[in-house]
């Protein structure tokens, strides 16, 4: 099945689809806005993002709000086209059966 | 079996993008209130407040009179907003007060905030001639600025206003009317709109 082909392995998880989507929408999205947007635990979630970041999918940026961690999320340019050729393969695919 | 995963997939990816970026739709008839008390606001003044000849005297008591009204038909149509919308999401089990909520007070906020301080020093120096329009344009930005963050055609109501500060500035002299079909009757046009296809969802 030449189709199954395009499906990106990487968006073939539940939370790592979810935070692409979240960023394809918002510019810039930190650790505790994604956590409760997906309702994931902490552990999991950085997991997930490192993922992303080593496909070079996402941008993480660590900064210090007074003295609180922070850490931010984008979505590369190359993170969005991914994105956007795996929904069209999804939609081809829903489409043809 | 393999093509229900991915339906799946569609509606929680649709449905993460909508509640991350976007603020539950406001109540249409939310707008609809706010029109009436425009139009409220406005038939008072014009029975008792507006002296002959449509000149209103700065410091002058009825001067007064007018911004408290104004201040009260803004009031209220906030906090009516306010109640029907977190109704509206309470139904829905959506919570009114998260990030996307900050954001889209916030970016309604500085347009209309800025405007209502640049209205006032102008106020102050005696230019009241365009305050209908001034406010028209301010409120109208501060729609199409603020709807990035709402489900719907907020926009358009934020077009609608800025061309009618616009016209309403290429004509003096009619700056309260224009205010009323700005705020009264473009608001109940508006959540007329809202509320029929409310309705029908």
């Amino acid at each position: 099945m030449g189709l199954i082909d395009n499906i990106n392995k990487l968006f073939d998880h539940r939370i790592r689809l979810g935070i692409m989507s979240i960023l394809m929408v918002n510019e810039e999205v930190d650790f505790n806005r994604l956590k409760e947007l997906l309702n994931v635990t902490d552990g999991n979630l950085a997991s997930h993002t490192k993922t992303l970041e080593k496909a070079e999918y996402i941008k993480i940026e660590k900064s210090f709000i007074g003295k609180k961690p922070n850490t931010r999320y984008t979505a590369t340019k190359l993170g969005k086209l991914s994105f956007k050729k795996h929904i069209e393969a999804l939609e081809q695919l829903i489409k043809t059966k | 079996m393999e093509s229900k995963k991915y339906l799946d997939d569609i509606s929680q990816i649709k449905d993460l993008m909508n509640r991350s970026s976007r603020f539950i739709s406001l109540s249409g008839l939310s707008g609809i209130l706010a029109g009436l008390y425009s139009i409220a606001g406005a038939i008072i003044t014009y029975v008792f407040l507006l002296p002959q000849g449509d000149y209103v005297v700065l410091h002058s008591w009825n001067f007064r009179l007018i911004v408290g009204i104004l201040i009260a038909v803004a009031v209220l149509s906030l906090v009516t907003a306010y109640l029907l919308s977190s109704k509206k999401a309470k139904k829905n089990n959506e919570n009114i007060w998260d990030e996307t909520t900050k954001r889209l007070l916030i970016s309604f906020l500085v347009p209309l905030v800025t405007g209502g301080i640049y209205i006032l020093i102008k106020l102050n120096s005696q230019h009241y001639g365009l305050t209908g329009s001034l406010m028209l344009i301010f409120y109208g930005l501060a729609l199409v600025n603020a709807s990035k963050y709402t489900i719907g055609n907020v926009k358009y109501l934020g077009y609608a206003e800025i061309v009618l500060g616009l016209i309403c500035a290429a004509l003096p002299g009619y700056g309260f009317w224009f205010w009323v079909v700005g705020f009264g009757v473009l608001h109940i046009v508006y959540g007329s709109l809202i509320y029929f296809k409310e309705e029908k969802a």
